[in-house]
This record gives C-alpha cells, structure tokens and sequence, in this order.
C-alpha cells in the first residue's frame, strides 16, 4: 500500500470485517480449537514444502541449470557437481527435469481440482437443494462412478480418448467430481431444515439467490479441505496416468513417466528416484495442509481431544 | 428413546407396532441392496461400453496394421467379425446378452476369449490380494488402535506421519524402490514375476501357484512361487495399511469419546477389560466398511505395481488392453473389477447391516 490519505467513503475495514464475518462460517476465521499454523511444525514445514514448489515452478527456467529437453552424449551419468540429479538415458539433465516438473504437475492438479470442484460442486448444490429426482438420478451417477477404482476408470478413458495431456486431465475430472458432489450434497441437506432457509424462501428470496448467498458460503469449509486433500490425490494419479504412458507426451519432462523410463535399469537409480520424491513431497504437502485445515474447520477431527 | 417410554403413560408403549418386525426389516433391507446393486452393474455395463465405442479412438485403426488398412475387403471383414457394423444398440444388446451367458467377446490382442484372459489373470492377482488384504487388515487396525488410544502422543504422532507418508508415495515408485534395495542391492528377493525359469508353474487347480504347488506337494516350487510374493506384497500391504490406519483411529477417537467409556473407566474397570468389551467391539464395526475401500486400493495398486514386478495380473492385462484399444478386453475388465468391487462393497454393506441394527432400520 502506497501512502493513500484514508478515504471517507471507503467502509471502515472493521465493518467490511463484520460483514466477511456474516457470510463466512466462523470455524474459518480459526476462532476454534486449531492452532496457528506456525505452532504445527509438521503443517507449518508442509507450507513452506509448498511455497518452495509453486517459487520453483514459477521460475523454473531460472532455477534449472539446463534446457530439459536438451539431449547431450552424456547419457546415465551419475549425480555429480555438474549434474546434481544425474542424466537419462538421453543424456538430459534430470535435476532441470525435475524441476520443469512442477510446471506440469501442480498447475494440472490445480485444474483438475478446480474443474470437478466446480462441476461436482454445482451437481451437490442443486441434489440437496432440489432434491427428489434430481437427486435420485444424481446420486445413482456418483454411484456409477464410485463402481470402478479411480485409476481403472481414468486408464480406461484416457485410453478411449488418445492418450494425451488434456484426456488425462479430463479423465481424471470425469472419476474425480462425485466427491465433492457427495460432500457439497451433504452439507446442503444438513441445512435444508435450517430456519434462515425458510426464512429467506417466506421472504421472496428465490432458489438461485438462496443457493448462492446461504447455501454456498455454508458449503465452502468442508469444499475446501476435501479440495486441498484432493489436490494431493490429483497429482498422484496423473502421474500413475503418465507413467503408464496415458500421461503427457514424451518428451514432456513429467514426474510420473521419468519414474517409468528410470524402471527401465535399476542401475540408474537417480533417474527415477529424484522425480519420485518430488512426487512424494508434492503430495504429502497436499495432505498434510488438508488435514491440518480439516482440523481447524472440522473440530471433530482435531487431535488432541 | 429412554425417556420417551419414561414418560408415555402406562398402556401406550407403541414402539413395538410402529416398527417393522426385525426379520422383515432385515429381509428387507438384503433385497433393497441386492437390487441397487443388480441396477449398478446393469449401469456399469452400459459406462464401459458408452465409453468405449462412443469416443473418438476407433478399434479398425488400433488393430489393423497400416497395410490391412489400405485394403477395404480386410477392414470391412475386421468390422464385421467384431460386430461394428451393426448400429450401437444392438452391439450393446448383443453384448448384453452374450455377457449372460459369460460370453464377454474375443480379446483382440490376445486372440483368445477373455473369459479365458480372465480366467488366467486373476489367479495370480488373487494370491497378490489376499495375503495383502490379510496382513493390512491386521496391522492397520493395530496400528490404528495404538494411535488412538496414544492420542496425541508421541506414537500417535509417529503414526500419523507415517501414514501420510504411505498415502502421499506413488505406488510405482515404492516398487522401484523396493525392487533396486532387495533386488539389485541386496539380492534377497527375485526381480519379478511369478517362478523363477527353473520352476515350470504346478498343476493349475487354483491358479494360485503357492496353493497349487502345495496341493502337488511340489514344496520347492512353492517356496519359489512365496519367495516371488514378498516385494509386490509388501508394497501393496504398506499402501492400504496406510489408508486403514487414518481411518482405524478416527472410528476408535469417536469411540473413546462416548459416554459410555467414560462411564465404564469411572466405575473402576481396569483398561485392559475396557479396551476388550467396549472398545474393541464398538471401534472394530466401521472397520468392517472400510475394507471395502481398502480393496478399491488395492485393486488400484495391482495395476501400477503388477507393471514394476512383471506380474502377469489382471492390473498388467487391463493395462495392456487400454493402450491396445482392445474393446473386449477392456470392457471385459472393467466390467469385472467393477463387479468385485460392487459385490465387495454389498457384503460389506450386508456385514454391517447384520451387525448394526440401526443402519438397516434407517
């Protein structure tokens, strides 16, 4: 912030406080049982773990020290002071590789969550809100879904489509957003009978208004944690799809399918092994964060009891 | 419940004629799941084909090499031998119908019916799973137990941590791993597969090599054949033991949490006969559901880690089929898997329902 003289039409910040207060749940705003998050060391390393990715995925071509396409005759050499991972077979160096990574795997993993939060998220909505047959017909797709193991059902489209970047990103969406239709359903039908719903329906307030200003800003907590959970699951089961080979196309530095071209000789223990612990440590970031904000939304869980 | 009897007037305890008879109810509630399950495989048949034949990947294309394809009369006999040529509706009908009689097609890779692919893979994806299902069920419910009772200890912690770190490690490459340590490091176990090349497979009667050669007294193949079971069992077995844990000790902590524990421990009972009529009982039922989740873990698993270990399972045959776009095969597959994972989830359902009234009365 510059040095702006205080506008008297601007809302006092306390007030715009109150009024972000009203519309949020309050177990957000960490009036619970939670600790702050630098009293959780576990939760607190877990942050940092992942501000570090998101810094280098954003700088990426600065951090990398090499092209990660670039092949050289150097091929399978081992971690060294000029190759801190080591090469592929190609001769490509693997820490770049790693590192360009995290330009695939985060932000995919941010779309897949985002996109099934969406569309499972405004399925959930209208199935506890209209209810009946829509949620009948809704619940009994969620069903389908849920029949297959996730990956099974992911290979299976994946392949159906072509193998590609986009498919599995798709496919993952397509076996991904009943969760978060079940949670969102859940959490609307436990307010349904709530008195400010039919309060707000006696007064004119129509469902597409009701939906978005009680119902949703309800639903957000549990949306969130199950999102920040899911994100972890995300990036795991794209790069399960990839190293399958149903992932990115080859010469994409992807964490899952360099794991599958270092399966090719256990010798070269560093091709695989290095962009398995960025997977590792990605996902356990994932995890850890989402049980700590569960802890803090959802009290029931809170250790410590 | 206690206090609406205590406070009705004498005379008009209606409870008992409000409710269903307890064996219709349960009868009841057996045939309401047995038909929402019939439904959801009726449904999954038609996801596997719908996806299959609707999307854009075309099985002539996948199948037929570039010079079968330049040659009208070879493409028009391959649609016509595998029904493409007939409208949609009627390759599901057809479908349907053979699928009745266990007919689910010819696999296109292979050659051979997929019943038979099936018949011949899933044996040894059995003898993955169930000595992983045993072992997970066991320590993860242990080891769910001690968390919770060491809530917030040490050990809890402990615990947590190290099922985060299960759930957070992609499968593929805890094989590897396990593989280069035990394998090419230290030699203790074979690299993969199901025998070692001097060791032809036992006499099929399971199709389970461990069982079949000890059926044959056959002890040295069978000792060869459990040999090959350790790694990718315990990779399997560490991943759903993780799953479990998270799950064991949160049922437990809400246990622990009731009043009637509480109550038990107040009026003198040593812990140890705590844990074993109240606890223990009460903790163990949601286990009972979360198995079926462990298998869907399981069976997810098999097929990242049956790639690594040069498993010839059903994960390594559903893997191959998709990349081949072999329809029948992969319908075949997932029809399959989808029919375990639904029949698991109902016994589990049943299980549950049968132990705990208030699931089947609701």
């Amino acid at each position: 912030m510059t040095t702006l003289a205080p506008d008297p039409v601007a809302p006092d910040p306390k007030a715009t406080g109150a009024l972000a207060r009203r519309r949020w749940p309050g177990r957000l705003r960490g009036r619970s049982t939670g600790r702050p998050i630098w009293r959780q060391p576990i939760a607190a390393a877990a942050l940092v773990i992942l501000v570090g990715w998101l810094v280098v995925a954003l700088f990426a071509p600065l951090v990398a020290p090499y092209d990660p396409l670039a092949q050289s005759p150097d091929a399978y050499a081992p971690p060294s002071g000029t190759h801190w991972f080591g090469t592929d077979s190609l001769g490509r160096d693997v820490f770049s590789r790693v590192i360009h990574g995290s330009r695939l795997s985060i932000p995919l993993a941010l779309a897949i969550v985002s996109l099934a939060l969406l569309i499972g998220g405004l399925l959930g909505l209208v199935a506890g809100y209209v209810g009946r047959f829509v949620d009948e017909a809704l619940m009994r797709l969620t069903d389908l879904v849920f029949a297959f193991p996730q990956i099974i059902l992911a290979m299976a489209v994946t392949a159906a489509f072509g193998p590609s970047t986009r498919n599995a990103v798709l496919a993952l969406v397509i076996v991904s957003w009943p969760v978060y239709a079940r949670v969102i359903r859940s959490a609307v039908l436990t307010m349904r009978g709530e008195d400010y719903l039919s309060a707000a329906r006696l007064l004119g307030v129509g469902p597409v208004r009701a939906l978005r200003r009680d119902v949703l800003p309800n639903s957000v907590g549990p949306a969130i944690v199950l999102a920040t959970l899911e994100l972890g699951n995300a990036v795991l089961l794209l790069s399960a799809l990839s190293f399958l080979g149903l992932g990115p196309r080859p010469p994409a530095a992807e964490w899952g399918s360099m794991v599958a071209l270092g399966s090719q000789d256990l010798s070269m223990w560093w091709v695989s092994v290095f962009p398995g612990l960025a997977i590792l440590t990605v996902v356990m970031a994932f995890n850890v964060l989402g049980d700590a904000l569960r802890d803090r939304i959802d009290p029931r869980y809170a250790k410590g009891r | 419940m206690t206090t609406t009897v205590d406070d009705a007037e004498p005379g008009t305890v209606t409870t008992t004629v409000s409710r269903p008879r307890p064996h219709r109810a349960l009868l009841l509630f057996l045939l309401k799941r047995v038909a929402i399950t019939a439904g959801l495989l009726l449904g999954v048949t038609i996801v596997t084909f719908g996806l299959v034949t609707v999307v854009p990947g075309d099985p002539v294309t996948a199948n037929l090499s570039d010079q079968a394809l330049n040659d009208p009369a070879t493409v028009a006999a391959f649609r016509e031998k595998w029904g493409l040529d007939q409208p949609l509706y009627v390759q599901y009908l057809q479908y349907l119908g053979n699928l009745f009689q266990g007919d689910l097609g010819i696999s296109q890779q292979t050659g051979r019916t997929v019943a038979d692919d099936l018949l011949q893979y899933v044996p040894a994806t059995m003898e993955l799973a169930i000595p992983t299902m045993l072992l997970a069920l066991l320590i993860g419910t242990g080891i769910g137990m001690l968390a919770a009772v060491r809530n917030g200890r040490v050990t809890d912690q402990l615990i947590r941590v190290g099922a985060l770190l299960g759930l957070s490690t992609p499968p593929f490459w805890l094989s590897l791993v396990v593989l280069y340590v035990f394998f090419y490091q230290l030699g203790l176990a074979p690299s993969g597969g199901r025998l070692s090349t001097d060791f032809s497979p036992p006499p099929t009667v399971t199709g389970m090599y461990t069982v079949d050669a000890s059926l044959a007294g056959q002890w040295d193949v069978a000792w060869d054949a459990a040999q090959h079971l350790i790694l990718p069992v315990l990779v399997l077995t560490s991943l759903t033991v993780a799953m479990l844990v998270r799950f064991v000790r949160s049922s437990m902590l809400e246990v622990l949490q009731q009043d009637y524990i509480r109550a038990a421990y107040a009026k003198g009972l040593p812990a140890r006969v705590v844990f074993r009529r109240h606890l223990l009982r009460a903790g163990l039922v949601p286990v009972i559901t979360v198995s079926g989740l462990a298998f869907a873990s399981l069976l997810s698993g098999t097929v990242l880690v049956e790639n690594i270990f040069g498993w010839p399972g059903l994960g390594q045959y559903a893997y191959r089929s998709a990349t081949a776009l072999d329809l029948p095969a992969i319908l075949g597959v997932s029809l399959f898997v989808a029919l375990v994972y639904t029949l698991v989830n109902l016994t589990v359902d049943l299980l549950y329902g049968l132990i705990d009234p208030r699931i089947r009365l609701s």
